[in-house]
């Protein structure tokens, strides 16, 4: 088994501006090894998603992508206010995106249940008080 | 995509993608939504402007973005979409008629 391609990126809580960055960043090096669209579609956008959340939510974070021969990994670390109640944050809906963050765009409560739609395996371990770390997985 | 900068009613701000086909039109403002169901390949009508847009038409790999009712963005959005390999046409129209010109083009 050869080792997985990793990658650690620091999600800025400051910039809003250049949210999303790692992402892309990602996204190159996806196309770089000739993934299929589709599939680098999901995984970018998964981990943008859950890159805002970590902007807007718990004032940035960290980010590590592993790429093995069978799957991607995503995994978002942050020490923010954590989530009380995950069913309830997993509902499509569900927000507590303040009105300035909302009037950009963001704030539909979509960004979670997105990325479990577009991932094979999602978990979400968080603690208020302490932090919330999601990690991901797209099988290839 | 460069017959739809011909129309008077669209006019490209920044085309760094020119080639790229239009499959499909998705309409939406909230961007987990245009995340969550846009096409890729889509051209992707909003009245959003942020700089944020050029990173969801990114992921979102649309062929476009078209803001319609003569939405403007700064100028620093459209250098990054420039930078980023992503369409910005700006449409005179409201979304509808936007939509609706877009649909008798592709
Ligand atoms: N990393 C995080 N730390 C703390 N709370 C979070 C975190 N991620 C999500 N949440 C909470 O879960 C809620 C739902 O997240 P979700 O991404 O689905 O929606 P949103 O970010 O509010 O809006 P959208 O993603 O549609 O722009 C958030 O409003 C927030 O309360
Ligand atoms: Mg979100």
């Amino acid at each position: 088994m050869t080792e997985p391609l990793t990658f650690h990126y620091d999600v800025d809580g400051e910039n809003f501006t250049s949210a999303g960055q790692a992402s892309v960043q990602v996204k190159k090096v996806l196309r770089r090894l000739g993934l299929d669209p589709e599939t680098i579609r999901r995984v970018s956008i998964a981990m943008y998603e859950g890159e805002i959340n970590m902007v807007i939510h718990a004032g940035g974070g960290s980010a590590d992508v592993r790429i093995y021969e069978d799957g991607i990994e995503i995994i978002l670390a942050d020490t923010g206010p954590g989530i009380a109640d995950i069913d309830q944050a997993m509902q499509e809906g569900f927000s507590t995106a303040p009105d300035n963050i909302r009037s950009l765009g963001f704030g539909a409560g979509m960004g979670l249940p997105n990325m479990k739609r577009y991932t094979d395996s999602m978990q979400i371990d968080s603690t208020v008080g302490v932090g919330t770390t999601i990690t991901m997985r797209v099988n290839l | 995509m460069q017959t739809l900068s011909l129309l008077p009613q669209m006019e490209a701000l920044t085309m760094p993608d020119p080639d790229r086909e239009i499959f499909g039109a998705y309409v939406g403002d909230l961007l987990s939504w245009v995340m969550g169901r846009a096409q890729a390949d889509c051209a992707w009508i909003t009245i959003m402007s942020n700089v944020n847009i050029v990173a969801v038409a990114a992921l979102a790999d649309v062929a476009c973005v078209i803001l319609a009712e003569d939405v403007t963005p700064d100028q620093a959005v459209i250098n990054t979409a420039e930078a980023k390999g992503i369409n910005i046409l700006r449409s005179t129209m409201p979304i509808y008629e936007s939509a609706l010109l877009l649909g008798s083009h592709i």
